[in-house]
């Protein structure tokens, strides 16, 4: 072999192997930071391994949310308008956080079904319904066109 | 009428931009100069009828005119001066129109700044744009008309710009992000048009080079711009979120960044051409997945704008199509392309090629993260996420690879660098990097910090490897200022932009390590402390702004007992939507921040709050600006401008041949 194709080989090894020992290392941190996405039903189910770490979404049901007056204490129920699980978060709530908004958060279930969550996400734009809220009541069978509760009076 | 107007100026932009997709490009290929000539004026055309457009828009903003559909969805009559105009762009078809502008802009400039070039290569480069225009204005005709009129019965007043958008940072950062964004569709360009001639040759390379710097470098502001409106208007404290819509420019960023470096090989020593070319299309392929991904509606995240499946579905033939067809060029052409592998294993063209492999696997990786959740609910219909854990563990080690490069890079030679060469000149920038490391940490923190440790370490293997590399270049030199002046301006940029790396390194690291927060219910008189800062919440207060009112909180900050000064955090409510909206109070400073969120009120005037102190983080985007000003000078070397004067290509490629590269020593990357 000539000099130069044996360099040319080294370089193309050396960054195939680079390539293969990075794609490697891309799958297996993937693999460790899925959050998985669950509606309120599976949750209510126990479809949800205890203490795994999850997302789920669903409207804030009117008159649920209860907020401590001595700390920064929150609990709160998610609705697909089947089930209801209780959230409770420690945290300063995003702006657009209200009872009847679509909102999505990201946390553990515990032995008696709540859930505590990490983060809780809600969107900028009170017209736009988040895609994972909007799948978790495709999948309870709420029309998500026409429900009362998610048709925004005429002002 | 008036919006009309403007409609009919965008169809005759329309019309143009198909005369200049196609008339220049067969004329180059039949040789005929008439139809070659017709770019430049074409171009000249619709950016004009663009620009006429665009203004017609801006127009029906200011004058309130709510018939026009956008008008009335995103903007209001309470609307500052300056909102109602930048409103323009706080939707999706105002901001095509934008992005489309830009794109003539860039055609603009093409076609003044290209008189060195053959008329052949111009016109098939403006022909290329042309191409690209005809789609996006198709794109808006057809499924986002900016013009649209709400009839019979125009509202009286508008539903208001979303409030995230009232801010400063929503005038500078969409503007900015775009023009770098849409810059790289001219390297595409350029990259497209050699792939027609046929010919790929240094020339080409050369006459890449400073577009391609800049975009990158307007890029590079845009994205910052980003980060630091993300972080002082969203009010999480954080600066980046690896958010799907922040990944694409990111993607696009990186991918460009690779293509400066490659071009800077191809055109020092003719080799990794298709490489080049292929990198040329690829950071054009990230521009146009990022404005696919906010545009379609596939993902949720702060960007989004509302979603229309046809637009998406238009968006991804304009993908397909553009780069598609590219790479089918790039398969026919590419087998013609012959570089010489004249380097051997160490040397200058390796350590660029490792700094391109890695920059390449790092914009795949964070593609792979964006789009896995996307493919895996294509074909599982289950949702997932990837959360910034996984982004984290791979860019963190692949930068600090990267970083080790760039330490060497610059000191090597071309061709062949003998490996103790490396070490005797590294090997005590090596010792007194790490001493640095490990000493001045302990100095600030009186901690031993694993994290603090590495990312000093790497900063300042960067600045020391730079100063003696600069230290060698001018050692022969008679005096310091008289060496300083033979250095060519494109050393000078790529010295700034690796130490706006340092700098940014620094930032990053620091506060991703060291950064506090506390969240806390205060009454008023109550304090909260955190480190040696203290934050006496002094009650708060109703007031009012244009088209708002407000909680306005009072905060008295000091440290160790001496005051800094008073923070007033505001919560908001617009007017025309109710929407509430936090304001956070920042103070800035070199060395660190300190900002207050307001939650909300609860009894007896009390707050629930969060206090954040971000150690450095100022430096994340003062790094930017160094890396920006970099690529700037770098566009702006002399002999970019001592190219101008030559007549042809031929000249420059027989010029290569005859002029040994040994001979320009400030060669840089």
């Amino acid at each position: 072999m000539k000099a130069h194709r044996q360099k040319k080989l080294t370089i193309i090894l050396f960054v195939a192997a680079g390539l293969t020992v990075s794609v490697g290392l891309i799958l297996f941190a993937m693999s460790q930071n899925i959050n998985l996405f669950y509606t309120p039903t599976q949750v209510a189910e126990g479809e949800v391994t205890i203490g795994q770490q999850i997302r789920i979404g669903g409207m804030v049901k009117e008159g649920s949310v209860v907020s401590a007056n001595d700390s920064l204490q929150v609990r709160f129920e998610t609705t697909d308008f089947i089930h209801a699980v209780p959230i409770e978060y420690e945290g300063i709530l995003p702006d657009l956080f209200r009872e009847g908004q679509g909102i999505v958060a990201e946390g553990t279930v515990d032995a008696a079904g709540v859930f505590h969550a990490s983060r809780v996400l809600a969107k900028h734009d009170e017209n736009y319904m988040s895609q994972e809220v909007k799948a978790a009541l495709d999948a309870a069978g709420v029309n998500t066109e026409t429900h009362p509760s998610l048709v925004a009076p005429e002002s | 009428m008036i919006p009309e107007l403007g409609q009919f100026s965008l169809i005759l932009a329309f019309c143009l931009s198909i005369l200049l997709g196609t008339l220049p490009i067969i004329g180059a290929a039949r040789s005929n100069m008439v139809w070659m000539n017709l770019a430049r004026p074409l171009a000249t055309g619709i950016f004009v009828f663009l620009g006429i457009s665009i203004g017609i828009l801006a127009y029906t903003f200011v004058t309130d005119d709510f018939s026009v559909q956008i008008v009335a969805a995103q903007s209001n009559s309470l609307l500052p001066m300056h909102y109602k105009l930048t409103a323009l762009w706080g939707g999706h078809e105002g901001s095509f129109l934008l992005w489309t502008f830009m794109l003539s802009g860039w055609m603009l400039a093409v076609s003044v700044f290209s008189k060195t070039m053959p008329i052949e290569f111009v016109a098939r480069v403006l022909g290329v744009l042309g191409l690209l225009c005809v789609s996006y204005i198709l794109f808006m005709l057809a499924t986002s008309n900016p013009f649209m009129r709400i009839v019979p019965l125009p509202p009286g007043d508008g539903s208001d710009l979303n409030t995230a958008l009232q801010d400063f940072g929503f005038i500078v950062h969409p503007p900015t992000l775009y023009m770098g964004y849409v810059g790289f569709s001219v390297v595409f360009a350029f990259a497209i048009a050699a792939l027609l001639s046929g010919r790929l040759d240094a020339a080409w390379a050369r006459w890449s080079r400073p577009w391609a710097n800049i975009s990158w470098a307007i890029l590079t502001i845009g994205i910052a711009l980003g980060s630091w409106w993300a972080y002082y208007e969203l009010g999480w404290g954080g600066w980046w979120a690896w958010d799907p819509v922040e990944n694409p420019p990111l993607i696009t960023w990186l991918l460009g960044t690779a293509l400066i470096h490659s071009l800077a090989v191809t055109e020092k020593r003719g080799v990794f051409k298709s490489w080049t070319v292929l990198l040329a299309i690829l950071a054009f392929s990230g521009s146009l997945l990022g404005t696919f991904i906010t545009r379609s509606g596939l993902l949720t995240s702060v960007h989004a704008f509302a979603s229309d499946p046809t637009r998406g579905v238009f968006i991804l033939a304009i993908l397909v199509i553009a780069v598609g067809g590219a790479l089918l060029l790039y398969a026919i052409r590419a087998p013609q392309m012959k570089s010489e592998f004249g380097f051997g294993l160490v040397s200058r063209e390796i350590f660029l090629l490792a700094n391109n492999v890695l920059l390449v696997v790092s914009a795949a990786s964070i593609f792979l993260g964006t789009m896995f959740p996307m493919i895996y609910q294509a074909l599982t219909d289950d949702l997932i996420s990837i959360g910034p854990p996984y982004f984290n563990a791979i860019f963190g080690p692949l930068m600090i690879l990267l970083i080790l490069v760039l330490g060497v890079g610059p000191m090597s030679r071309w061709k062949r660098t003998s490996t103790s060469y490396l070490v005797q000149q590294l090997a005590k920038v090596a010792a007194a990097s790490i001493a640095i490391g490990v000493v001045l940490p302990l100095l600030v923190l009186f901690e031993i910090s694993f994290a603090a440790i590495i990312c000093v370490v790497l900063a300042s293997w960067i600045v020391l490897s730079m100063a003696k590399d600069l230290r060698n270049k001018i050692a022969n030199k008679e005096t310091v200022s008289k060496g300083l002046r033979t250095l060519s301006l494109s050393y000078y940029g790529m010295q700034i932009a690796h130490i706006g790396v340092a700098v940014m390194l620094i930032g990053v690291g620091l506060t991703s390590y060291f950064s506090t927060e506390r969240s806390v219910l205060l009454a008023p008189g109550a304090t909260v402390t955190l480190g040696s800062y203290a934050f006496r919440f002094d009650g708060s207060e109703a007031t009012q702004g244009p088209n708002y009112i407000a909680d306005q909180a009072t905060f008295s900050v000091s440290k160790d007992g001496n005051s800094l000064g008073e923070l007033y955090p505001e919560r908001r409510i617009y007017l025309a939507t109710g929407t509430p909206s936090t304001e956070m109070a920042i103070d800035a400073g070199f060395l660190r921040d300190l900002f207050i969120t307001l939650g909300e009120e609860k009894e007896d005037g009390a707050w629930t709050m969060t206090v954040y102190v971000k150690p450095f983080v100022r430096w994340i985007w003062l790094g930017a600006i160094f890396m920006a000003i970099g690529g700037t000078l770098a566009a702006t070397d002399k002999r970019y401008r001592r190219l101008r004067q030559r007549k042809s290509a031929r000249d420059i490629t027989a010029k290569e041949k005859i002029e040994p590269d040994s001979l320009q020593p400030a060669a840089s990357p």
